[in-house]
């Protein structure tokens, strides 16, 4: 089922929490809205729903308008960030509620909802778990009933809310990764809300970045992160380092960009115009001795092995601006730098914002 | 004695001793704890039934088996079997509106709620003879109409629906509170329809604290005495609920019925709070025993 | 005063709940109190000023208020206690005798009365022992004093009980590590957080000795001037059909319970956010 929402605008008293917003969903995608907590990706989500109303602006749920619909007119799924489990139920209970609420006349008979919870057991692999109180599962597990729960009913849209925003790092991950292959394998449009970049990066077609109830862009994993439209999607996907500096006639464009620093800025926009560049921690290059005149030469503060990779700091001559490099171990080795030496960097890839003038 | 106990009791005691008190503090605490509760709550409830029974149990017996005390047992349970629904019912929808959304004038409601147990029982009793007593507002109207609301049942129910009021909602509200909407919203989106939401969901939720503040409120509706005693008139077989009929009893220096119905009230007291007891437990441990396999497998995906 | 709904839900029944309470909160509790005002608002100042400064009415208060303050601070030193033991300790019949503290809010007050009246009068399981020492509990202003400690009982240890609970054990552990011995840490750490929790549950057996009736007149005496609590002063005019005497004792009654309830409200308050702004 296809989405659309055109210009929707809410408020909590004075504040706004979405503000004209727009977004179109393709029937199948499972969507990613990501932003930090107060961005409004809740409550869209829940606007989607039925479980709030927008103050203006419309939806349409395969191009048929729901705005003023109820939430039990729009046959969405709803996975409530703390499940929302019916404690007091068994799983196979909680999972076929949905049903046994239907009216007489639509409710599957009782055979078929004992065969159709199996099914959705199975799907979540939890079979063995059919007879056991909430209470008694793990939050993975829980979670993974609120799905089966949330699936019963058929939605054709299919709504989570933090989905594993309780569970421990290890768990989130399995979790995800399990989520998508159940998505290729259901095929039903799904759009989850998460603050948490790398997740929404691994599981979504596409990805909305949101800030401050605005959508900041919406795109591809591979697009927002490459390519991000704005200074704060930049800083949100990922660690990065940010170089302030003011625009001059750039050199040798096609050969090396260079890397900003207070008199030798770079780029893109008209001369003397405040700019802003960030670079990722994996995208800056170290030498030990200069290669290219562009490059910047600082000095080794600290470094830090962890796991497979390795952070150094590094502080540049003149403004002692900290920059911070990610590398491979091999390149570490490869180098084999020590506190206090002096090395020369450059950036693989930047990117390059104009800051408008107040 | 052996070395090992000696060691481990003293281990024990060297680790106890950064939070909590010496062995002689301790003993003194619970002698002083259990000196005060012998004097103000054992005795007297061994006092109940040993007056009760001082006649024998053929006295016992023979204090209920007459035409008044029969009387007044029939009206208490008359009076609580209407009292106490309409209370359940108020409790429940008011715990509902109060617990699970947010409206202005929320405080002021509550307020209203607990007003009964700020009030005096002779002054609930009171605003009600100034209600219906004959110079009372509505008074002459009712003695045109001859109808009898003070000094007859009506006036007894109100009564003790003032004073009880407020014990089922106050059980609900913080346990409903703490429940949180998420479970209501849920069925709701799951297709549910109100009313199956609130039997299927919340009412299984709350049925433990719901089933406390019903017991509580039947107590206290049987037991209420200083307001009902204001507005039932004392008449005899008629308007006499069992500790009124408790009072004139002992009145009448015929202390052995007076406590044999007496212990009656205070069987119906001891059961409430064992009811109360058994509630606790279950909210502290909702489910049966946690299974050692959830605990293992955390949720990895096989 | 209006009820208006702050944000829009999509929980049923709001309207059917909140009119259904109204509506029974209106007709049970606000129109018996409001007419309680509306009756007295009737009476003339002089009259009004009359009735409740006789020196019997003023001799009830007397004995009410003082019986009560007194039977509520007995209950917030051994309510601590009692809370504390059942809190930190470990002993045969622990959970019965908590379950048992309510006792006296489950009771009825006639039933905690006659039973009171009959252990502390003089051929009484207690009332014999005091006897002889010249001590006379029933049928004087001390037997008032007890009954209002019995009713006060359960306020204290319940209000204490929840806070002594949910006390953080690293706090104290934190003291010991820092040289405190154990009366340092009860008196630096644990009293003080314990505080509003304690003034909270004297105040709410105070409020509760108030107001009693039943429970003490049968042990009363009930003399006026010497042993006659002010519920007893309205109800004796109330059974002489002086409803505006009834009605003025009411009223100053009511004022007493509504800043009572006040200053609890206020102690509440503060137990719970006097953490938040530091």
């Amino acid at each position: 089922m296809s989405i659309q929402v055109d210009h929707v605008t809410k408020r909590f008293g004075a504040f706004a929490v979405l503000n004209d917003v727009s977004l179109h969903v393709q029937d199948g995608e499972l969507v990613a809205l990501l932003g930090p907590s107060g961005c409004g990706k809740t409550t869209l989500l829940r606007i989607l729903a039925g479980l709030e109303r927008p103050d203006q602006g419309r939806i349409f749920l395969h191009g048929t308008e729901v705005t003023d619909r109820r939430i039990t007119e729009r046959r969405v799924g709803f996975v409530f960030q703390h499940y929302a489990l019916f404690r007091h139920m068994t799983v196979a209970e909680n999972v076929a509620f949905g049903l046994t609420v239907q009216p007489r006349v639509q409710r599957p008979s009782a055979a078929r909802i004992q065969e159709k919870v199996c099914e959705l057991l199975t799907l979540v692999q939890l079979q063995a778990m059919a007879g056991r109180y909430p209470s008694q599962l793990s939050g993975g597990q829980r979670q993974r009933v609120a799905l089966a729960r949330a699936l019963a009913v058929e939605p054709k849209l299919l709504l989570l809310d933090e989905p594993f925003g309780a569970l421990d790092a290890k768990v989130r991950k399995e979790l995800r990764r399990w989520l998508r292959r159940l998505h290729d394998e259901v095929h039903i449009t799904g759009i989850l809300v998460t603050h948490d970049q790398e997740e929404a990066l691994e599981v979504a077609d596409r990805v909305v970045v949101m800030h401050q109830g605005n959508v900041e862009q919406i795109g591809t994993p591979d697009e927002v992160y490459e390519r991000p439209a704005s200074p704060f999607v930049c800083q949100f996907l990922g660690d990065v380092n940010v170089f302030h500096g003011r625009a001059v006639q750039e050199r040798n464009v096609a050969d090396l960009p260079p890397l900003p620093d207070e008199k030798r800025v770079t780029t893109v926009g008209v001369v003397g115009e405040h700019e802003v560049t960030f670079v990722r921690p994996h995208d800056l290059e170290v030498h030990r001795s200069r290669t290219h005149p562009s490059q910047l030469e600082a000095t080794v503060r600290y470094v830090l092995t962890a796991g497979s990779r390795v952070w150094i700091e590094l502080s540049t001559q003149d403004s002692m601006q900290a920059i911070e490099v990610e590398l491979t171990k091999e390149r570490y080795r490869e180098l084999d730098l020590r506190e206090g030496e002096i090395v020369f960097v450059h950036p693989r890839h930047r990117q390059v914002f104009k800051i408008p003038q107040s | 004695m052996n070395a090992v106990t000696i060691i481990a009791d003293k281990d024990l005691q060297w680790k106890e001793s950064l939070t909590t008190e010496s062995v002689f503090v301790r003993r003194s605490l619970i002698a002083a704890a259990f000196l005060y509760l012998t004097l103000f709550l054992f005795i007297p409830l061994a006092a109940v039934f040993a007056e009760a029974l001082k006649g024998g149990i053929l006295a016992y017996v023979g204090s209920f088996l007459n035409e008044d005390a029969l009387a007044a047992i029939r009206l208490t349970l008359l009076v609580a079997s209407v009292v106490v629904p309409l209370n359940a019912l108020f409790g429940v929808a008011a715990a509902w509106v109060i617990a699970k959304f947010d409206f202005v004038g929320k405080q002021i409601l509550i307020t209203l709620i607990d007003m009964p147990l700020a009030v005096s029982p002779v002054i609930s009793g009171l605003i009600y003879v100034l209600l219906f007593g004959l110079q009372g507002w509505f008074g002459p109207w009712l003695a045109d109409h001859d109808i009898k609301i003070l000094f007859a049942l009506p006036g007894i129910v109100l009564a003790t629906i003032f004073v009880t009021v407020p014990f089922v909602v106050r059980e609900l509200i913080p346990l409903m509170q703490s429940q949180g909407r998420e479970e209501e919203e849920a069925a709701i989106t799951l297709g549910a329809s109100g009313w199956q939401m609130f039997t299927r969901v919340t009412l299984p939720n709350i049925k433990w604290s719901l089933l406390y503040g019903v017991i509580l409120c039947n107590a206290r509706a049987m037991g209420e005495f200083g307001a009902v005693s204001v507005v039932s008139g004392h008449i005899r077989g008629l308007t006499n609920t069992m500790p009124l009929h408790v009072e004139i009893l002992y009145n009448e220096y015929n202390a052995v019925s007076a406590f044999a119905v007496a212990s009656l009230l205070t069987l119906l007291a001891v059961v409430t709070l064992a009811v109360k007891a058994i509630v606790e437990r279950k909210a502290h441990f909702p489910t049966i025993v946690a299974d050692p396999i959830s605990n293992v497998q955390t949720g990895s995906i096989r | 005063m209006s009820f208006i709904l702050k944000q829009p839900s999509v929980l049923p029944g709001f309207a059917l709940t909140l009119g259904f309470t109204l509506f029974y909160l209106g007709v049970i509790v606000l129109i018996p109190l409001s007419g309680l005002f509306v009756k007295t608002s009737t009476l003339p100042w002089e009259q009004f000023w009359g009735i409740t400064t006789t020196p019997r009415a003023i001799a009830s208060y007397q004995l009410t208020f003082g019986a009560s303050f007194v039977g509520a601070i007995i209950n917030g030193l051994f309510g601590s206690i009692i809370a504390w033991v059942l809190v930190r300790y470990q002993f045969p019949g622990r959970s019965a005798i908590d379950a048992l503290v309510d006792l006296p809010f489950a009771l009825p007050t006639a039933v905690s009365g006659i039973t009171l009246a009959a252990i502390y009068s003089s051929n009484g399981w207690i009332g014999r022992f005091l006897e002889p020492l010249g001590i006379k509990v029933a049928f004087t202003p001390l037997g008032i004093l007890v009954a209002l400690t019995f009713i006060g009982l359960p306020f204290v240890v319940r209000t204490v009980q929840p806070v002594l609970q949910d006390l953080d054990k690293e706090v104290e552990e934190a003291a010991a590590t820092l040289g405190a011995n154990r009366w340092q840490t009860f008196r630096a750490v644990i009293v003080p957080e314990l505080w509003p929790a304690l003034l909270t549950g004297i105040a709410m057996a105070f409020a509760r000795s108030v107001g009693e009736y039943g429970s003490v007149i049968f042990i009363a005496g009930n003399m006026p001037l010497k042993s006659e609590i002010t519920p007893l002063l309205i109800m004796t005019k109330l059974e002489q059909y002086d409803y505006a005497g009834a009605t003025a004792l009411g009223v100053v009654m009511l004022v007493v319970s509504f800043v009572l309830a006040l200053a609890i409200n206020l102690l509440q308050w503060w137990s719970s956010t006097r953490h938040m702004n530091q």
